[in-house]
């Protein structure tokens, strides 16, 4: 009788620390995955420090290949952030703070519905519709503003430039950043809130002097957060830009720096031999980026006392 | 005769007025209709662009009520009615592409679609014609392939955060793991499947089942946090019910935590589906792209759904006015399954929580 009892409660503990070793091994196949991406990709990039200059599009070293790239990714993302911040936490403080809760809730709907659409609809939505109706602005810019290095031209005819890449990345990056503000807004006080509403302050003085100082922190890393995102995206831009590689801040002219996604997606294909792995290596710089931009953001996030996830 | 009486009986209460001249309640409706009214008439007399026109009319709303208010009211108050006017011009310009990009999908990729584009794939086809077949066919494939290795996965590890882990190291650090691997471009997560398999069977490889690893390492991260959070939603008490039954650890987790929580976690898991049926980067890299019909996920080229809207555009081929209607059809289709999902999932989490069957 007590030895059926015991082999009962044995068989459970077995099931027991079966079913807790399978959880944990489940976990650490996470961190394995993660720590394999980095290793696979080192591995495949390795043989790019051999590759010469047929591989590398005419560059002899694999730095000189590298560095037209990451000048590229920084500055359209760095543009696309440019446009995005402010829209996003005008967009977050609408929801949370200037209209009133139904439309808020639909505001949340549109929201949703961006974050929605697959990166490649956004991408011949920008090739199709985006680029060539700004065609005229820009050629507007290079005959008035042409003494800005920016809009120096020689203007693209068909609109397929880095600004426009950035302001659609900037789109697709627009719920993220709004989603991480909206949450942080709907957090301040309600007392510090109303406090400064008491003391005779206009709505929009409420916000600067309590919404704002409170979300700044988060804000920071809502939009780091966006950032990596924005460095990452490959389909948008890769369909949008027309690049040529150059290292340039003329924003609407026919060539364009090149971005390490959107080259990685539009050579692939066609890649063979020690030109994939230069790909590859450049696909871990890109992950270095993003992982650092997103690390940042969660150190940020992980000082507040507050814990906004 | 009443104005003497009272300003004699009453005299201090005129200089008494709290409240300052005010503009009415509609001057801002008021302002935005004739904004949007002078806009359209010079655009339209011009012959400006939509975007154009609402650009011109965003300008005249923010300029004109804060000068306005200024006159009227007080600068204090002009400054209020300028940062609101910013607030309703960033959701105008966040509804403005939103707009123009579902109008655009929607006209040119409803022309496209029939019972031919749905059901036939491009093998051999010259000019007019073909569909979608393969591609929809290919997406399916590798996104429940995909599905079918990120769920247990994610599913075991948030178990594992919740109910073993909990604040140990190496609990947070797969936590912060995780979060890290939310950011992973889908570029790098392709490029990583290309290396494993090209590691394994050699370089140049195409599979439909790479296209899988590689979606799976983007999904993981999405079913974890969202599992995760549905999981600590379950009332502790469920638990400690539940033991002072004398259920064993993991028969509570199994038969009480995982159907109380089954709702929200199917949630998540169609989220995040949705989040990776439009990938397509990383397909364009390891899955590769095809004409014909490819069921077999571990031999030959496999194409998607986005891939094939990349290339159909792209690289439209001899008739490029067709292949890139193809683009916009697909687009159509694709949008169409990511925005079902979307609802699928916010209907599956207003059901309300399974409780635990009784079992006879």
């Amino acid at each position: 009788m007590s030895s059926q009892v015991w082999a009962g409660s044995s068989r459970q503990r077995l099931g027991d620390r079966l079913f807790a070793g399978t959880t944990r091994a489940a976990g650490l196949a996470i961190l394995l995955a993660l720590v394999g991406v980095v290793v696979f990709l080192a591995l495949e990039s390795l043989p790019a420090s051999r590759a010469g200059s047929v591989d590398l599009r005419g560059h002899t070293h694999l730095i000189g290949y590298l560095w037209p790239l990451v000048f590229g990714t920084v500055l359209a993302a760095a543009l696309a952030m440019l446009i995005a911040t402010p829209l996003s936490i005008g967009l977050a403080l609408a929801v949370s703070h200037f209209t009133p809760r139904p439309l808020g809730r639909a505001i949340g709907y549109v929201v949703d519905l961006l974050a929605a659409v697959p990166s490649v609809v956004y991408g011949l939505w920008g090739i199709g519709v985006l680029g060539p109706s700004l065609v005229p602005l820009y050629a507007w810019l290079g005959e008035h503003a042409s003494w800005l290095p920016f809009f120096s031209g020689p203007t693209s005819p068909t609109g397929r430039t880095i600004l426009t890449a950035a302001i659609v990345l900037a789109i697709m990056v627009l719920p993220i950043v709004t989603g991480i503000a909206r949450e942080i807004f709907a957090q301040t006080p309600t007392l510090q809130e109303e406090a400064a509403l008491a003391l005779g302050a206009t709505r929009w003085e409420m916000v600067r002097l309590a919404v704002l100082p409170y979300a700044r922190s988060g804000l920071v890393s809502a939009v780091m957060l966006g950032m990596g995102r924005a460095l990452g995206e490959t389909m948008a831009v890769a369909m949008v830009l027309s690049a040529t590689g150059v290292v340039t801040f003329d924003l609407t002219s026919s060539t364009n720096p090149s971005t390490i996604a959107g080259n990685i997606a539009l050579s692939f294909p066609e890649s063979t031999g020690l030109a994939v792995n230069a790909l590859i290596a450049s696909g871990l710089v890109l992950f270095a980026i993003t992982l650092a931009v997103n690390v940042a953001a969660r150190a940020i996030v992980g000082r507040r006392t507050t814990g906004v996830s | 005769m009443t104005d003497v009486l009272f300003g004699a009986t009453q005299p201090h209460f005129a200089r008494l007025v709290v409240r300052k001249a005010r503009l009415p309640q509609w001057a801002p409706t008021l302002v935005a209709a004739v904004a949007v009214v002078a806009a359209s008439l010079i655009g339209l007399a011009l012959g400006w662009s939509l975007i154009a026109i609402a650009a011109c009319a965003a300008v005249v709303q923010v300029v004109t009520l804060p000068v306005w208010s200024a006159l009227v009211e007080n600068r204090r108050a002009a400054v209020d009615r300028l940062a609101t006017s910013l607030v309703w011009v960033a959701l105008a310009l966040a509804v403005v592409p939103l707009v123009s990009l579902l109008q655009q999908v929607i006209a040119l990729g409803a022309r496209e679609i029939d019972g031919e584009f749905l059901t036939w794939s491009m093998r051999n086809v010259v000019g007019d014609g073909g569909g979608i077949y393969h591609a929809a066919v290919g997406t399916v494939l590798i996104t429940v392939a995909a599905t079918a290795i990120s769920v247990p996965l994610g599913l075991l590890s948030a178990i594992y955060l919740v109910e073993y882990g909990g604040t140990s190291r190496v609990a947070s650090g797969l936590r912060f793991l995780v979060d890290v691997m939310t950011g992973i471009p889908s570029i790098v997560a392709g490029l990583f499947a290309y290396a494993v398999f090209a590691m394994l069977l050699g370089p140049g490889i195409h599979l439909g089942i790479g296209g899988a690893v590689a979606l799976s390492l983007l999904m993981v991260p999405i079913v974890v946090r969202s599992a995760e959070e549905m999981l600590k939603l379950v009332p502790i008490e469920l638990r400690e019910a539940s033991y002072a039954l004398g259920v064993r650890k993991w028969r509570t987790v199994w038969h009480v935590v995982l159907p109380t929580a089954r709702a929200g976690i199917l949630t998540g898991v169609t989220l995040a589906v949705a989040r990776v049926v439009g990938e397509t980067a990383p397909l364009l890299i390891i899955a590769g792209a095809t004409d014909s019909v490819n069921t077999n996920l571990f031999a030959g080229q496999m194409e998607s759904l986005p891939v094939f809207i990349y290339y159909s555009y792209t690289q439209p081929g001899l008739n490029p006015e067709h292949a890139q209607g193809h683009a916009w059809g697909a687009a159509l289709v694709l949008i169409t399954i990511v925005v079902l999902l979307n609802l699928v999932a916010r209907f599956l989490g207003r059901l309300p929580a399974l409780m635990p069957r009784r079992r006879r």
